[in-house]
């Protein structure tokens, strides 16, 4: 099976994406540019990390003008899976993929550090592998991933349990000292509504290998090539 | 016929950045600032016959653009007296020293 990886200008992960998809994961992938209308016959697309646009404006306001974006939303409307990695989470926002904003972390540092994500729900084609309540290690790289949006909005990705992934402590606790921006309800990520796309500001395609500090990042992709290989979020494209 | 967009956060949302520069000038001694928003200011120059015009193009610029309506609220000015001030070489000017820093 294939993945697109697009390659917006101050994409600087898109590589990482690649690598974790194609050297790591053994499958096909395709760096496709921001330009392309054409997804290439890809199953996963992937919006990575990185500066799109130089974060112009806000983070992600520009990317969602790019030509590729309205491919991407005809691919997720088909049911397609589609993840967003830090910026790619961000330009998902601005794009109005998923809902709510980043705001300046808390901090108003960049954070640069490993976190423990707990995995809220299993009924994702990027989380079906994972153990629900399972604690993922992998890092985090932004200055911007302070996610916010109005209590209902809120209230109802709650109730549609549409929150994926939070951040916790090592032992699995939500707190405050788990929290590295502030993002409201310790929030890392999150789900459409059709549950097929899916955003976060942690890096699961720099956490694939033990050499660089961890591979729980993995199962995300594993999860992905069972979930087309299944059948379970088959594409009307 | 210019329009000026200014951009900050909702009420509703902290506002951290604003938070710290209030803190600072407390630092310098002024106390009786209250409170600081930080936010964006945006000059559009707009070829439209009237004010009103200016305003719904700048308005409609600054909710589908400039601002984003979940997070940060928008007000405009539109000042039909002043003509494009900026000539296209101080623009491009302004522009290189945007960039070299």
């Amino acid at each position: 099976m294939k993945f697109a990886v697009v390659v917006f200008p101050g994409s600087n992960c898109d590589h990482d994406a690649y690598d974790a998809t194609t050297r790591v994961l053994g499958q096909q992938a395709e760096l496709i540019w921001h330009k392309d209308t054409d997804l290439r016959g890809a199953d996963v697309v992937i919006l990575p990390g990185g500066f799109a646009h130089g974060d112009y404006l806000r983070t992600g306001a520009i990317a969602r003008f790019s030509p590729i974006m309205q491919r991407i939303a005809a691919f997720a409307d088909g049911g397609g899976p589609v993840l967003g990695i830090c910026n790619g989470f961000q330009v998902m926002l601005e794009a109005g993929l998923l809902p709510g904003a980043m705001l300046r972390n808390d901090s108003l540092q960049f954070r640069c550090q490993q976190v423990h994500l707990r995995v809220e729900q299993t009924d994702t084609p990027f989380t079906l592998a994972c153990g629900e309540g399972q604690i993922l290690e992998m890092p985090i790289a932004h200055g911007e991933g302070n996610y916010y949006a109005e209590p209902d909005v809120i209230a109802r990705l709650e109730a549609n349990r549409q929150v994926i992934f939070r951040y916790v402590t090592a032992t699995g606790d939500v707190n405050a000292d788990a929290n590295p921006n502030g993002s409201i309800n310790n929030i890392a990520g999150i789900c459409n509504q059709a549950r097929n796309v899916v955003g976060l500001m942690p890096h699961p395609d720099r956490a694939c290998e033990v050499a660089i500090g961890s591979a729980d990042g993995l199962v995300m992709f594993e999860s992905v090539v069972k979930a087309v290989i299944e059948g379970a979020f088959a594409t009307t494209r | 016929m210019r329009a000026r967009v200014f951009v900050t956060l909702k009420p509703s949302v902290f506002d951290p950045q604003g938070t710290t520069v209030n803190e600072a000038l407390h630092t310098l001694g002024y106390t009786t600032v209250k409170d600081v928003r930080q936010g964006k200011y945006f000059e559009l120059d707009i070829d439209a016959p009237s004010a009103d015009e200016a305003r719904t193009i700048a308005g409609e610029a600054a909710h589908k653009l400039l601002a984003n309506p979940v997070i940060e609220s928008y007000r405009i000015e539109v000042d039909s007296n002043a003509e494009a001030t900026v000539s296209a070489a101080e623009k491009r000017g302004a522009a290189m020293k945007g960039a070299r820093r």
